[in-house]
């Protein structure tokens, strides 16, 4: 590593100063940032992924069209200056919509991330510390909900409690909750046996012994000691995480399960496109393009990170 | 007797494993006075480093268990101290540096962040104070430049200078006593010099006692008032360090002594005279003497009953019937 030193008495102080100086510059992060931008795939990827949330956060102010204004006189148009990304059976302007859509379809990508990491990581950390007894049963259970098949329990989940939520929350706010909640909850498991891992061998290294040694609490080892030096893997399958989120929504809004059908987002949109696909192919391939874009992205992402994040790999 | 800063009696730490029971620290007694070096040594395996990790109550439980016996910190027992009396205890009164420098301070800190988190855990301090007391450790450790160290990260430092900054963090509180667990194995020679002595020099400034457990009985006869000689998980031998060295009485302190390399030796073309044999299984340690099988003197009676440890000299006490 650039910055060490020799371990001499009598190194000169002016050396040592511009060694220390040097050296600065290389904190994990910033060596992190530096070996991933070596990943030219995930370089551009998160330049396309910035683009996409930026179109979906302001585009509403830079393209004011209403999302549900019916026009028949313009049903099933293919692109045109009027519209960029055509309309659909309604007249209604598919850019509008799919910049709502993806609103609704990052939310609830992201936030069903963090419900699986959160619980991924809260459940692979009390097994990894607890060991014995307690990490078998957590384990059983992880093990468990990996055995069940996760799409016939999302219809199931979402049959059940869909009227229930959205009595309490409204349908749009039920419907979030809702989903976000079934696909956090069925997405934990890799995360948690990843954490767990990593926490089976990092409460081992002599750091955490010597910190334990010199008077810190169980609570502030697993927090300030074995949890950081954990984050690495766990911040890259959270990117995955993220992908597989949005494709498990459009699943769901494709399969009518999703949002209501008035309330666009990147699946319902392609599912009303489904029955056109002959004669408006338009209406279906934005959309898929753009959960395409965003997945690959996201995945190329998480390449980079893996790469940039992993100490032992040499770039 | 009741000057002891420390005082260890019949202390038993046991494993349990699956293929029974490891006896790896069974019945040691020793004891440490206030700005003393003890020195223990032994090879590997003989239960030093599982008696120092005893003292600060970093074993395992399960698998280990104290089986009996009691560790008397100024008269006050630690066996049976609940986890948060013991916190206390830790990096204030007992301090402890360990063997690998390399991968004994967390990766993702600073090391001025890492001293100032012990700093703030004990001494109630503010952020700010605690960052000021951590360039002054770095200082007292001799690190070239600690007003910008501090912000560095481990793998800026080499070897050497993250045992120094190991020292500074165990010191940091200013504990009674610094247990060195072979503070310079992974170091290079000219390195565990300049180690060993800022342990000295950080000794007599801060006045404190160091229990330095090592293989290298040339360490000890430099730095050490005192040693204690385990092998097995018992302790065989204990004496001042002169008298250790001019008259060894265990067998297995006169072979630890004769397998010094010495370039006086060397010259004469003498081979270097080896212990033959390993340690013992300490899962079912045989009766007698645990070094019978290995020593040359061994009698009959060696086998049949372990002998015990009697005064053979003012301080030096030998477990042998020789």
């Amino acid at each position: 590593m650039a910055g060490s030193t020799p371990a001499s008495l009598t190194a000169d102080a002016p050396a040592e100063t511009s060694a220390a100086r040097k050296a600065r510059r290389f904190s994990p992060w910033q060596e992190a940032w530096r070996r991933f931008r070596r990943h030219k795939m995930a370089l551009v990827s998160a330049f396309a992924l910035l683009v996409i949330v930026f179109a979906v956060l302001a585009g509403p102010f830079i393209w004011p069209v209403p999302i549900n204004e019916i026009d028949f006189t313009a049903k099933l148009q293919g692109p045109s200056v009027s519209h960029p990304m055509g309309t659909d059976d309604l007249g209604q302007d598919l850019l509008a919509r799919l910049i709502y859509g993806g609103r609704i379809s990052l939310a609830v990508g992201v936030a069903a991330m963090v419900v699986a990491i959160f619980v991924g990581v809260l459940i692979g950390a009390i097994a990894g510390m607890a060991s014995g007894a307690v990490d078998a049963a957590l384990m059983w259970v992880t093990d468990l909900f990996l055995s069940l098949p996760q799409l016939p329990l999302l219809l199931l989940v979402i049959y059940l409690f869909r009227e229930p939520v959205k009595g309490v929350l409204g349908i749009e706010g039920g419907a979030f909750v809702l989903i976000v909640a079934v696909i956090g909850g069925t997405r934990w498991m890799p995360a948690a046996r990843l954490v767990r891992a990593q926490f089976l061998s990092i409460r081992e290294k002599e750091f955490v012994e010597a910190a334990r040694a010199l008077g810190a609490s169980r609570l502030r080892l697993v927090l300030m000691h074995i949890l950081p030096n954990a984050m690495g893997p766990v911040i890259v399958v959270a990117t995955i995480d993220i992908a597989a989120a949005i494709i498990a929504e459009s699943t769901l809004s494709f399969l009518g399960l999703g949002f209501p059908s008035d309330v666009p987002t990147w699946g319902s949109v392609l599912r009303d496109a489904k029955d056109y696909l002959d004669i408006a192919p338009h209406w279906a391939l934005f959309p898929g393009a753009l959960i395409f874009i965003t997945v690959l992205a996201i995945n190329f992402i998480g390449d980079g990170l893996r790469d940039a994040l992993d100490p032992r790999r040499v770039l | 007797m009741a000057e002891n800063l420390l005082d260890i009696r019949g202390l038993k730490t046991w494993f349990k494993t699956d293929d029974g029971v490891v006896r790896a620290v069974d019945g040691v007694d020793l004891h440490l006075d206030r700005g003393e070096t003890l020195g223990v040594v032994g090879e590997s395996g003989c239960g030093k480093t599982v008696t120092a990790r005893s003292v600060l109550k970093l074993i395992d439980m399960p698998p280990g268990r104290f089986e009996a016996g009691e560790i008397l910190w100024k008269g006050r027992n630690l066996i049976p101290l609940p986890a948060e009396e013991m916190n206390k205890i830790r990096a204030r009164e007992i301090a402890i540096i360990f063997q690998e420098p390399m991968t004994s301070l967390n990766p993702v800190y600073t090391v001025g962040y890492q001293i100032a988190e012990v700093l703030r855990q004990h001494e109630n301090l503010s952020r700010k104070q605690a960052v000021e007391g951590a360039v002054e450790m770095l200082r007292l450790v001799n690190i070239p430049n600690p007003g910008k160290r501090v912000h560095d990260y481990p793998h800026q430092f080499s070897g050497g200078m993250r045992q120094r900054v190991m020292i500074a963090m165990a010191l940091s509180c200013k504990p009674q006593l610094l247990i060195a667990d072979e503070p310079t194995t992974a170091l290079d020679v000219t390195i565990q010099a300049q180690i060993l002595e800022l342990m000295q020099e950080m000794k007599d400034r801060l006045g404190m006692s160091i229990m330095l457990i090592t293989h290298a009985m040339g360490v000890v006869a430099e730095t050490c008032q005192r040693v204690v000689v385990m092998y097995a998980g018992k302790v065989v031998e204990e004496a001042p360090v002169e008298a250790l060295f001019a008259n060894p009485r265990h067998p297995y302190t006169q072979g630890l002594i004769r397998s010094i390399p010495r370039v006086d030796r060397a010259a004469a073309k003498e081979r270097l005279e080896a212990i033959p044999g390993t340690v013992p299984s300490l899962l079912t340690p045989p009766p007698g003497c645990r070094f019978a099988a290995r020593c040359k003197y061994a009698m009959d009676v060696c086998v049949t009953a372990m002998p015990p440890l009697k005064e053979v000299g003012p301080g030096h006490r030998v477990a042998c019937v020789l």
